[in-house]
This record gives C-alpha cells, structure tokens and sequence, in this order.
C-alpha cells in the first residue's frame, strides 16, 4: 500500500525530505536551548562563590538567541515544506485517482458506484493528506525528541537521566494499552455516528413522507433511540482515552518531585557540582519527553485511523482498466456493419444469469434498427457491446466488418456515437456542451446538428441563444430539450453508427418523427440503432428487434410483427388502445 | 486524539469562522450544558479552577527548594542540616499533586460523560424540533445544509465543549494565577514579561490572521473542486462515450492546482505559527535572564507584591531569578495555548449560534381543533368510541360547548384558491374543484403548472386563507394538522423509502398492521409478486433510499405503504411515472383495486393512467384551462387532445 501511495509524491520528495530534515534541526536546537538556558542560569548564580558573571550571561543570552532565531527559521522551514509536501502529495494523489478513473471502463465504474468514487477524492484524500503531514512532522520531530532529550539528561543531569529511561518504557505501554483499548470502540463508533446520520438525512428527505403519515412522533423516538446508543458507545470510548492525560500528569509530577529531590540531594551531596541551572532544565526536558511520547501516541492513532482512507485510495489505484486499446490498433472503421456473431455476455463472472444470451445479429451500414423491449430484458447491454462500452463475455462483436476488440478505442467510439439513457450535460454554456462532439466544430456546424435533432429552434428563443448556460446537471432546460442537445452532440461526432437508447421519451411524438425524418434524409449512410419505449418511435425502422429476457424474441418490421409477435402486439396495443372513438393516430404515452 | 483531526477535513469543512464573537450564543451553550448536568458540570468547573491554579504553583516550589539549597551551598552546610527542610516542602508539594491529579481525572471523566450527553441532548432538541418544521422549511433549505447542522455544527460544539473551553478556561487560569505569582516575586520582570505577551498577541493575529484567510480559500477550493469532481463522475459514462478523457483531464488539473495553492498556502501559516510562537518565548527568556543577572549583580532592590507584603523578596537572589524563568516559561506556553484555542472557540461559537437557529425555528402552527376519532353509526346517529372500527368520525367542538360528530367520507372541495409561495409570484388563480366521495379527480399539466401545489394546500403542508377548502364539509383549518393528515394517503414521484426491511417500510403507513395486512396491502399494489422474488423477501433490507430495487419497485413499495394506511382521500403525485408501461398495465388492476371507494387525486405525466379519471383538470400556469372526463376533453380538441395526440410536450 504504501508503495502505491508513494508514487504520487512526485515533485514534491524533496519537499518530503527537506521537511522531516528540518524538523530534525529544530528538534537539535530545542533540545540545546535548555542546555545553553542551564548554563546561563549558572552564571547567574553566585551560590558557587563568585559573583555574577554579567559577561558569560551576556555570552549565553547572545548564543541563545541565536538559537531562538535558527530554531524558529527550522521551525519554519519545516512548517513550509510540510505544507507544501502534504498539500502536494494529496494534489497528486487526487490527480492519479481522476486520471484513473478516466481510464475506467464501464465495468469498473459500476463496480465503485458514483458517490464512493467521489468520497475516496475527496474525504478519504483530506485524510490521507493529515496523516502525511503527520508522519513528515510529527512522526519525525517525537522519536528524535525523546531520543535527543535523553541524552542530554544524561550529559546534563549524570545518573538522574535514568529516572527518564525508567520511566519511558511504563509510560508508552500505558498509552499504546489505551490507544489500543479505545481504537476498535472508536471503530464501532464511527460506524454507528454515521449510520446516525444518514438516518438523519433520510429523515430530512423524507420529510414529506413522514409529515403525510405523521410520523413525526415515531420518528422521534428512533432517533431517541439510535442517539443514546451512539452516545453511550462515544462516552465509553471516550472515558478511555480521557485517562490519558492524568497518567501523563501522573508520570510527569512523579518525575517532576523526584528530580527536584535527588536533584537538591545531589547538589548537597556533591556540595555544588551539579547545579541548580542544570537541574531546572532536566525538568523542561522530561517535560519534553513526555510530551513526545505524547505526541507519538497520537500520531499511531491517527496513522491507524487513516489507514482505512488509504486502503481506499489505493483500491483506485492499483484497479486495472478491463478495457484498454489493443497494440497495433485498427484505427480506421470502415462502414456501419454490425455483427454479433453468437454473443452471450454477463456482468460479473460471478453472475449466474446471463444478461445476454445466444445473440446472432447482422446489420447493414445504413440500416435503421428499433428496439423494444421490457425493463431489465438487456436492450442497453445490447448495444453497450458495440462501442465496446463492455466486452462480451462469448461471441465477437464486429464493427465494418472487424472485431470491436482490435479497434483503438478513441476510434471506435468516435465513430459509434451513443446517446445514453442516462444522459448528462455539464455546466458550461450549450456551445461548449455541443463541442464535446466534435472540438473544433465552426459555429455553422453547430447549428446545422441542432437543426438536424430539432433543437435549433428552442435555443434560439434562449436569450442568449446558443450561449446560454447549462446548470449542473442540466437542470435548467426540460427533458425534452436536454434530450435534443444530447443527440445533437453525438450527430457532431459525424458517426458511422449511432446509436439513442431511449433517447427521446420526453420529446413529443411529432418532434421525435421530424427527428427520424432528419436521420433518414440527412445521415442515410450512418447505421441507427434505436431503443424506445413507443412503438410510435420504431414503427418505420428497416427492422425491430424485439428483445425478453436477455435474448432476441424476434426481428422483423412493423408489419411482420404487429399482430403476429405477442409482446410487439401487447405494447402497441397497450400504447395505443383503442378508445371509444379511434381518433388515436401516432399517440402514445407522454413521459 | 478524538474524532476530529481525523475528520479534519470535514470539520474543518463548515462555513468560515465569523471573526466577531457572539456572547450571547457562548453563554446560552453554557447555560445549556449547566441545565443538562447542573451537579456534574459545578464540580467540573470547580475541579478545573482548582486544578489549574495548583499546576501553576510547582515553580514557588521549585524557588523553596532552590533557596533552601542555595543556602545551605553558601552556608557550607549539608543534606543532614537541610534534608528535612527539602523533604517538608517535597512532602506538600507531593500532596497538592496528588490533590490535582485526582481531580484532573475525575474531572477528564466527567467531562467525557457531559460532552457525549449534552451532544445528545442538542442533537435530539435539533431533531424534535425539526419533526415539527413545516415543510416549507425544508423546501426552502437544501438537504446539505441542514444535514451540516449535525455533522459540521454538532462536531463544532463537541471540539469546543470538551476541548477548547476547558483548555481554555485552564490556561487563562494559569495565566492569572502566574501573573499574580510573577507580581509576587517581581513587578519589574512581570513587566517585562507582559511587554512580550503584547508582542506575542501582535504575531498571532498576523500569522493566525493570513491562515484563517487562506484557509477559508481553500474551503473555497475544496468546495469547488468537490463540486467538479461530483459532477464528472456523475457523467464519467458520457465522458467515455465521447472519448472526452483528455479535456476533462486538463479541466480537473485546473481546478486541482488552485485547491493545492490555497492548500499550501493555509498551512504553511498555520505550521509556522507554532515555532514562532515558542521561540518568542525563548527570546523573551533569555532577555529575562539578562536582567535578572544584571539586577542580581547590581543587587537592585526588587518591588514586589512579596515584598510589600513583607515576604522578604527584597533583593534579587538566584532562586528567585531561576523560580521566575520557570514561570515565563509556563507563562508563554499558558498565552500560546489561548491564542491557539481562540480560534477553535470562535468555530465552536459559529456552530452553537446554528445549532440554536435551528433550534428556534418556528415550528409548524397548528391552530386546529376538530380531530378524527373512532365511530359507530347506529340509525345515523354517530357515537365515538375506543376502539377500532374503521369507522371514522371527525370530532367537531363548538364554542358553546357542544360537540358535534361528521362522518368520515372523503369529500373534498376546493373554492377559488388562490395561492403563492412568494409574493407578487402567484402559482394558482381562482382554482375550484370539487371532489365527491369515491370520484376520481385526475390532474394534467405541465411542470410548473401548480399540480402538486393543490394536494400541497390539501394536506395542509402549506397554508391558505381560512374557508377556501372544506373536508367533508369542515375548514381544514380547523382541522387538526395531524389528524387531517391521517385521513389522507400520499404517494409521492420520490419515492423515499427507510432504511429496514421491505416489510418495516410497508407497516410504516400503519405502525400497528399485522404482517398479514402489510402482505394484502402489497398485494393490492401489485408489489407482491417481485417482492417475493427479492432474496429475502418481505425481510430484505433495504438500505440507502431503497438503491437495491429499481425506481419502479420502489414506487410499487410505496404505494403499498399508502394502502395499509388504508385512508378514505388518497393522492397519487406521478406515483408510477417510473413502472414501465408493460408493468403499469399489470399493476393497474391492483391501483384500481386500492383507488375503488376512496376519493382520489392523481396527476401523472403519462395519459393513460388518467384516463379513466372521473374528471380531467388541465392547469396551465396555475389556471384550470380545461375540466371534464376524458371523452369530452377529446372532444374538444383543446389543449388535452393536443397532449394524447402527441402533439404537445409535457416536459
């Protein structure tokens, strides 16, 4: 793991190893500060006979403040690098995830789900960044405390520095034993609090449900409930570790008194030979000892509980792609022919079903295919197969008469444009959404397509026409009108196939035959697979693929299939049930 | 080493602290958290106060000590002549420490108790007062905001009830408690010290100052990177499709890139600020050090609180010099710990401040007096009585103390309802529908035409002039909010089903159905069927809004919620717009089923589940434009024949 983590830190190892190097000085002033502080504290003091040496003070006074200054500039320094280390570690880190995930193909991005791609960028990066900063900082500045501190106890204080030796080693094995008892209810606890909250969230959504059936008071007390465990686990874990701090005071006065005394002793004893100066700042360093150890305590914890975002991270990062461009790649594709040649596919090897099962299916270059269908009876797997959003699992995809797999990708999918069922545009004004199709299409080119898939006209009546800016997600035009944007943008791509799953349910029925009627006139060449739910939409298709369960029920047109075919027979007539009067001409539902 | 380093990045994730403190808010937290452990919280205050003064006085010891020594060094004398003197001032020093570690602990215990209990206690007045918000408060706030209320906020208020506060009401102590100490010994040197403290606050608002600017950049960043990487990985397959992977890459380092800066650049002033500060403290020592060998030397009388006093303390001796370092030592850490904690004190105010707003919204006014009870109908003559008898009854009292009983029937009438959500926006004019027991009314038009608003009025989640709609004859503003609501069932497009099993979220429309009753009533909505081929059943669990069914199943769900409820006025807002029409056709049989008796609104984009609607409405900006059954709307050829044809876009 912290292989792969490692090689996001890049341009900034130097900044990693400048930072902990740093630190390392400051830790060497800080623990010579008190020394120098003893010295000058004995040549204040007169007790050895001599008077006040006002130019040794003014001496150690000099050297100190010398220090002061080169610590604080370590300090610094350190502080800097650190920052600039960890804020850019976790800027690499974020790139390599983004850039992975675009190398993605379908299957792995079903297999993380949205949110959680979106939690391990953002949450789990922020995490991972504290703990860098932890362990470039911190990590380094304890260990080197402690160990520096020590010895100088030891030059300074002789024999007494074994008070400190005797004393680390109590010491750590309570805090790790804290530290230890306290992480896994930490764990549970975590775990709960969020379970807390998104029922919180729920609540909050569903809101108008809980108002409807008054439930307010039932609602109550559920979170009545959740909260007191939450707070009894939290408490529990917490009253551990809030023993935290007396054994460290404990530790610290008992080290404190025994100095003093022995200390006080051994000056009697030695009639002056250690002095008061050195035993005042063998105190400042246990102090530092144990604050270190401290510390060091603290930075396990947070290691430990960072190691869960890592781990995430690194999930992302060492995922393999499962649909990369083949060496030697076929750049070129000749015409529309799509053949599936006896394909079966499933999502996970996993699965027990197929979600595709024996298809044997030839179409010409210029065709135009409907497809119809049930939910959940695979029409999107199916065409998911030609622009290689997926491979099949047996069987071979061929498009222009060659296998999907040989294409290079960017030319396959630039040449099968696919209007998905769950379509996005991105903020950004309708021109820069246009050119995703095709980069450097003129404003002419533009146009021309939106005229093609009917939304020339509605962009024009926008104030600012086809600078008009799209909201996130799309929100500020209607289904109908984000649909005709979603089509214009794949025509720009000038396809070989193209192909709409689903691609005009919100859009009127006379809108969507002056759409087909543009298909046929302007693109003939390009083949057009069409899924809807309408038969009103595939009625003049060259042929309709009926699909059920993941097989192919029956092709044919129209005709051949409008009363001979159960399922064709079933929906058109469900769609177009014949009222009373039958004025019904093309109608259909309105979604 | 609690929750929040780690959490860092979401703690730190709330809004930018305000700058200006609010008093009030830090006394109202702090009278709260008295009121919810009166007893705990004094002896933890006092425990604090106590604890903090004696971990400021090891350095008079220390001086003791040190004096004794120094006398005995000039005297020539020994450990035998002096040794019991040392040990006596040992022996108390030992015994306040253990004064003091015993009430730090107890005092860490307490603390722990009343920090998780008090959090509970807010986060539970935040969610009961929040049932009791209508929902035009959730309308107008967005999810996000308020779910920061109890994961930014609450964390906010923790970080400050169990750390900053405590912390920092030890150090101020300490820093008094020295301050007197240091007066005691020396004005001069206190002076001094003093002039340090001033240098010190100046340093920290500068360099603290540039780090809360930046760091409010880079939440700025954070924000706006987050928002970047939502919405690409959202649209990730398009990405694919369109071969858009570089564009979006170089889009991203953009974005990145200015988080990283801002990043950088907040941390690095918060980083340096620590050394800065101890090094101060380091230069502030020395030059005490200087002055205090001078005045030793030059044996300058000292003026002190001590000496005033009579203390002796007159001239500069060593041990007092030596004491006296001790203490601007633990003075300086003392003022760097506040400086640090102020920071954290005003966050923690900021959250308090929105925890109390929330707290204080005003909550959902129910004026409503006529309540549904339990019936029996002998002769026409309606009684109440205890228990159950699916007969209802609306109970009516009178001014003059009279009491009157209504059948429950499900009659509903709508009398030129005007509404608007803003001023000067009106969303329905001169709107009149009337609705008998049993019919079928059916609502057509586009979004935005004010469907959704009308069952919004009926079930009183917003609120009109008085009169303008009568249930069952009565003025539902007369009505009982909850009881209104009792009476009607509502399925909603979003669907919004609860984390438990399939069968919890069905009971959920009857708390005291049996599992009998949930089965018939999935059953009636046609739910059964693929409910039974879940891996579990009835007892699957459901998690995050239901995300392990499709759109569709969790519509069928959630009718079949509203069917246990089994109310006589049901709602249906675009209820199957996500059952594809194959499936609708199946369960159509069993909506049937459920609508039969019961007075119904539907509004559905898709015609034909309207068209057997007793009577069609189609609203045009907030105007009926068209009313009547489906063959006379076809008839017409107005505006609804325009949409069965398909000649009209609905959306």
């Amino acid at each position: 793991m912290i292989k792969v983590l490692a090689k996001s830190v890049r341009e900034y190892k130097a900044a990693s190893i400048l930072s902990p190097f740093f630190v390392a000085l400051e830790v060497v002033m800080e623990c010579l500060i008190p020394f120098i502080i003893s010295k000058l504290v004995n040549s204040i003091d007169v007790a050895a006979g001599a008077t006040v040496k006002m130019s040794e003070i003014w001496m150690y006074g000099g050297i100190l403040i010398a220090m002061a200054f080169a610590s604080l500039l370590f300090g610094a320094l350190a502080g800097a690098f650190c920052a600039k280390a960890s804020a850019g570690f976790a800027k690499n880190l974020r790139k390599d995830l983004y850039y992975k995930v675009q190398d993605f193909s379908f299957e792995n991005i079903d297999k993380f789900s949205t949110p959680s791609l979106v939690t391990r960028m953002t949450t789990d990066v922020t995490n991972v960044q504290f703990a860098y900063m932890m362990l470039i900082r911190m990590a380094v500045r304890s260990p080197l405390m402690m160990v520096f501190s020590l010895v100088m106890t030891f030059v300074m204080g002789g024999s007494l520095g074994w008070i400190f030796v005797a004393v680390i080693p109590p010491l750590a094995l309570l805090l790790l034993l804290i530290a230890k008892k306290a992480m896994p209810l930490f764990h549970r606890v975590f775990k709960k609090y969020d379970n807390l909250n998104e029922s919180i969230q729920e609540n909050i959504r569903g809101m108008r449900v809980v108002k409807s059936f008054v439930r307010e008071d039932y609602e109550k007390k559920k979170f009545d409930h959740a909260a007191t465990d939450v707070q009894m686990d939290f408490t529990k874990a917490e009253r551990i570790l809030a023993w935290n701090h007396p054994i460290m005071q404990f530790f610290f006065y008992g080290v404190l008194s025994t100095v003093l005394f022995l200390g006080s002793y051994f000056i009697l004893r030695s009639n002056g030979a250690t002095s008061v100066g050195e035993v005042s700042q063998l105190i400042v360093y246990g102090m530092q000892i144990l604050m270190s150890l401290m510390m060091l305590s603290f930075v396990f914890v947070m290691l430990i509980m960072s190691v869960e975002s890592a781990r995430r991270i690194c999930e992302i990062l060492a995922e393999e792609s499962t649909i990369t461009s083949p060496e030697n790649a076929v750049t070129e594709v000749e015409n529309g022919d799509i053949d599936f040649n006896d394909v079966s596919f499933k999502y996970s090897a996993a699965a027990e079903r197929y979600a595709l099962e024996d298809v044997d299916l030839h179409i010409k270059s210029g065709e135009t295919i409907g497809i119809i269908g049930g939910t959940g009876s695979s029409k999107t797997t199916l065409v998911n197969l030609i622009s290689r959003l997926y491979d099949a699992t047996e069987g071979a995809v061929c498009v222009g008469g060659r296998n999907v797999k040989d294409y290079d990708l960017t030319a396959l999918r630039n040449s099968v444009a696919v209007v998905l069922q769950k379509n996005e545009l991105f903020s950004g004004t309708i021109k820069e959404n246009l050119r995703w199709g095709d980069a450097n299409a003129t404003d002419e080119e533009l146009v021309e397509a939106c005229k093609l898939a009917q939304a020339d006209e509605f962009i024009q009546g926008f104030p600012n026409g086809y600078d008009t800016f799209i909201e996130q997600g799309g929100t500020n035009v209607s289904g109908g009108q984000k649909q005709r944007l979603c089509i214009a943008r794949a025509l720009l791509k000038k396809p070989k196939v193209l192909i709409l799953d689903d691609s005009t349910s919100a859009v009127d029925t006379q809108t969507d035959a002056l759409i087909r009627k543009a298909f046929r006139e302007y693109i003939p060449q390009t083949t057009k697979i069409i899924i809807a739910q309408r038969t009103s939409s595939v009625e003049d298709a060259d042929r309709i693929i009926i699909m059920d369960n993941g097989k192919i029920n029956a092709i044919g047109t129209h005709k051949q299939l409008l009363g001979k075919n159960p399922i064709y027979t079933e929906v058109y007539t469900t769609q177009n049930k014949k009222s009373n009067d039958d004025m019904m001409s093309g109608g259909g539902d309105n979604e | 080493m609690s929750r929040s380093p780690m959490r860092g990045g979401k703690a730190m994730g709330g809004r930018p602290p305000k700058r200006k403190m609010e008093k009030g808010v830090m006394w109202r937290t702090i009278k709260a958290v008295f009121k919810c452990y009166p007893k705990m919280m004094t002896f933890t205050l006092i425990f604090i106060i106590i604890n903090a003064i004696i971990s400021s006085i090891p350095s008079i010891f220390m001086e003791r000590v040190f004096s004794v020594v120094d006398k005995a060094l000039k005297a020539g004398a020994g450990w035998s002549e002096y040794g019991t003197e040392i040990t006596w001032n040992m022996l108390t020093l030992i015994g306040l420490y253990v004064i003091s570690l015993t009430m730090g602990a107890i005092d860490k215990q307490l603390m722990a108790i009343i920090t998780q209990g008090f959090l509970k206690k807010m986060r539970g007045r935040m969610f009961d007062g929040m049932q009791n918000l209508p929902i035009k408060y959730f309308d107008a706030n967005s999810n996000g905001d308020i779910m920061s209320y109890y994961t930014n906020d609450i964390d906010a208020l923790r970080q400050m009830i169990s750390q900053s506060l405590p912390q920092f009401l030890t150090s101020s102590i300490m820093v008094l408690t020295l301050f007197f100490i240091m007066l005691w010994y020396s004005l001069w040197l206190t002076l001094i010290v003093l002039g340090g403290v001033v240098f010190i606050f100046i340093v920290t608002k500068i360099v603290g100052g540039g780090a809360g600017k930046y760091f409010v950049g880079q939440q700025r960043a954070v924000g706006k990177t987050e928002g970047f990487i939502e919405e690409m990985m959202n649209g990730q397959k398009v990405v694919k499709v369109f071969c858009h992977e570089e564009a979006a890459k170089a889009d991203f380092d953009k974005v990145n890139e200015h988080l990283y800066d801002q990043s950088n650049r907040a941390n690095r002033y918060a980083n340096m600020l620590m050394p800065i500060l101890g090094n101060i403290g380091h230069v502030l020592y020395v030059i005490i050090a200087l002055i205090g060998g001078a005045f030793i030397i030059n044996s300058v009388s000292n003026i002190s609180i001590g000496s005033l006093a009579g203390a002796g303390l007159t001239v500069f001796n060593i041990a007092l010099v030596v004491a006296f370092l001790q203490m601007t030592r633990q003075f300086c850490n003392n003022i760097n710990q506040v400086s640090n904690q102020i920071n954290s004190v005003v966050m923690g105010v900021a959250g308090a401040k929105r925890v109390f707003d929330l707290i204080d919204q005003q909550s959902e006014a129910d004026d409503g007096y006529v309540t549904l009870v339990n019936a029996r109908e002998v002769d026409g003559v309606i009684t109440e009585c205890e228990e159950r008898t699916d007969v209802w009854a609306w109970k009516h009292p009178h001014g003059d103390g009279t009491v009157t009983y209504t059948k429950l029937c499900g009659d509903v009438v709508l009398d030129e309802v005007d509404f608007e959500y803003e001023k000067g926006k009106p969303v329905l004019q001169d709107v009149s529908i009337y609705a008998k027991p049993g019919q079928k009314v059916a609502f057509v038009g586009a979004t935005g035409a004010g469907k959704t608003t009308i069952t919004n009025l009926i079930n009183r989640f917003y609120d009109i002039a008085d009169g303008k709609i009568r249930y069952d004859g009565i003025n539902i503003n007369k009505i009982k909010k909850a009881d209104l609501r009792r009476s009607l069932g509502i399925v909603l497009q979003d669907t919004n089903l609860f984390t438990g099993t399939v069968m919890d979220n069905i009971r959920y429309g009857k708390l005291d159905a049996t599992d009998e009753e949930c089965i018939a009533a999935a059953k009636l909505a046609g739910a059964d069927d693929f409910i039974r081929r879940l891996p579990d059943g009835y007892n699957t669990m459901l998690t995050s809004n239901g995300a392990n069914l499709s759109q569709g199943q969790r519509q069928l769900v959630s009718i079949a919620r509203a069917a246990v409820a089994d109310p006589p006025v049901m709602i249906l807002d675009e209820a199957t717009s996500s059952i594809d029409t194959r499936t609708e056709a199946i369960v159509s049989r069993g909506m049937d089923a459920l609508m039969h008796g019961r007075t119904v609104f539907v509004i559905a984009h898709r015609l034909s589940t309207v068209k057997n609607s007793d009577v069609i409405i189609v609203l045009d900006h907030g105007r009926i434009i068209e009313r009547g059954s489906h063959e006379k709307l076809i008839e017409q050829k107005g505006q609804y024949y325009r949409l069965y044809t398909g000649a009209f876009e609905l959306e």
